[in-house]
């Protein structure tokens, strides 16, 4: 199965089960994410990524297994792992009414940031992500892939070592898709570890390792490559296609 | 968790909800126009329908306008009380729920904070409301307006422990104006705020009296009620304050991620 993170894992899960009702939405899903290292977890609608990240965000507890942010146990101790974590949503979260500063500065106060230290490291995070200007319009004023690189920054504010992007670009137009992409490939030089879920293959393919999630179960675990071998396919798409036997998958983004 | 932190968390959630009560002016107008109407509207009709005979706290023989202001302030407090838990469906349908609830904070200490938040809210409007009676004419003692605020506080974080423990379960935000009938009404028409409970025992309404006993919304008035004259019911205090930790608890049970009754059916993803 490739390259399995075991040092310095950033984010652990292992055999995470999860039930609504009778429905499996999980069975058994074991995954690390390491330092600085991108993993995009790719599966289609209804594979149980939402499932995944909830438990992730500690808005739900696994029924059987355990989730670990930096070796710290989400269910003893959620507020030491929820510290560690950054989270965009696949739904947008911002008050469009407040100004970016203010969305910004209401995530540093939940986080105990205040008074200067809070004000620098909102600029520092809106200059990093080239909003600086934007920084007292209000949110409703932005394109659709400036709120949602408001959200990274806000998903950043706290200094994370794991980021959480829960299919962050659906909605945004291919520019931005790639532009979002490309800032997020860049944190890993700061040691931030990534899970990008999606259902974009072409969002995996610069992935450090792919992590191929199919009805509640990984398929296939490893480099894009290396997938793209393990499937005897030409491409990564294809690769994707034939394990989760297509009919559902979306090549291309079609968003 | 560090105080500092947590203080800091409060403001967050208490700016929030304010700025977003500024935002919303119709609310803050219907929140008044709605206890205008009774007092200034139907008290004026009623008054000499309704006899109200001498009954404690009050001292002497007092215009219907003034019995029916406890009740009133009530009223403002059970509305915003839901409406907070209106907010609270409508954030998590929205997903800044979410945004919430991964603070690394105690669950429950984040949704207390949102209960303040609203309270402070539901205090500031009531007395507004009592600014408006003054205004109307109804007479009630100045000394009241400090008397009351303890009671008030309590009643508003009471009702808005019932907002949060509702939005618990209310699913979806159309599923909002049908439990609020079978609350706000019920809870507002069964309960002292109109007439005193005696007049139904009198009447011979056995289980409408009894209901009234068992309602919640009969102690918050009855605590207003007394406070407004500088006097303290215990037991309607005991009762409100009762509630409060038992809304509360088993709202901050419902949110909890163990038990997952926030459990939505598992969107696919």
């Amino acid at each position: 199965m490739g390259a399995e993170t075991t040092v310095a894992a950033v984010l652990r899960v292992e055999a995470a089960e999860k039930s609504y009702g009778p429905r499996k939405a999980l069975k058994g899903v074991s995954l690390a994410v390491g330092r600085g290292e991108f993993v995009a977890l790719l599966g289609p609608n209804g594979a149980g990524k939402s499932t995944l990240f909830q438990l992730l965000t500690g808005l739900f507890n696994a029924d059987r297994g355990r989730v670990e942010v930096c070796g710290c146990d989400i269910r003893r101790d959620a507020i030491t792992a929820l510290a560690g974590i950054g989270v965009v949503f696949q739904q947008a979260t911002l008050d469009l009414d407040l100004s970016v500063e203010a969305n910004l500065r209401f995530h540093a106060r939940l986080h105990g940031m205040a008074g200067r230290d809070a004000t620098a490291r909102i600029a520092e995070a809106l200059a990093q992500l080239g909003l600086a200007e934007r920084a007292g319009d209000k949110v409703r004023e932005l394109s659709g892939g400036n709120r949602r690189k408001v959200e990274l920054a806000r998903a950043l504010l706290h200094r994370p070592r794991v980021l959480l992007m829960d299919e962050a670009t659906v909605g945004l137009d291919p520019a931005s898709r790639r532009q979002l992409l490309d800032q997020v490939l860049a944190l890993r030089e700061d040691g931030v570890g990534v899970l990008w879920a999606t259902h974009l293959v072409d969002e995996a393919e610069a992935a450090d390792r792919v992590i191929v999630l199919h009805q509640g179960k990984i398929l296939a675990e490893g480099t894009p490559a290396a997938l793209v071998a393990q499937a005897g396919t030409g491409t990564l798409a294809e690769a994707f296609l034939a394990m989760t036997g297509g009919a559902e998958a979306v090549v291309r983004g079609s968003d | 968790m560090r105080l500092s932190h947590a203080l800091l968390a409060l403001q967050a959630v208490t700016s929030r909800e304010v700025a977003k009560f500024v935002r919303q002016g119709g609310r803050f107008a219907s929140a008044l126009v709605r206890p205008m109407l009774w007092l200034v509207v139907f008290a004026a009709g009623f008054q000499n329908v309704f006899g109200i005979s001498i009954i404690p706290p009050y001292e002497t023989y007092i215009p219907y306008q003034v019995y029916i202001v406890p009740g009133l302030l009530g009223m403002v407090l059970l509305f915003n009380g839901m409406q907070s838990s209106l907010a609270m469906v409508y954030d998590r349908e929205m997903g800044v729920m979410r945004l919430l609830l991964t603070a690394p904070l105690p669950r429950w200490y984040l949704l207390f904070a949102k209960l303040l938040a609203g309270t402070l809210l539901s205090v500031l409007q009531a007395y507004a409301f009592l600014g408006i009676a003054a205004l109307f004419g109804v007479e009630l003692p100045w000394s009241g307006w400090l008397y009351a605020l303890p009671a008030l506080v309590l009643a508003g974080m009471m009702l808005g422990a019932l907002g949060l423990l509702m939005s618990v379960h209310i699913r979806q935000l159309e599923n909002f104006a049908g439990t609020m009938n079978f609350v706000i009404f019920p809870m507002f028409f069964i309960s002292p705020a109109l007439y005193p409970l005696w007049k139904l025992e009198e009447s011979g309404a056995a289980v409408v009296h009894f209901l009234a006993q068992v309602n919640p919304f009969t102690y918050a008035v009855e605590a207003i009620r007394f406070a407004l004259y500088g006097q303290i019911s215990f037991e309607a205090l005991g009762v409100v304050v009762g509630c409060l930790v038992a809304f509360f608890l088993l709202a901050a049970w419902g949110y909890d991620p163990q038990r997952g009754m926030l459990k939505r059916t598992g969107k696919p993803g």
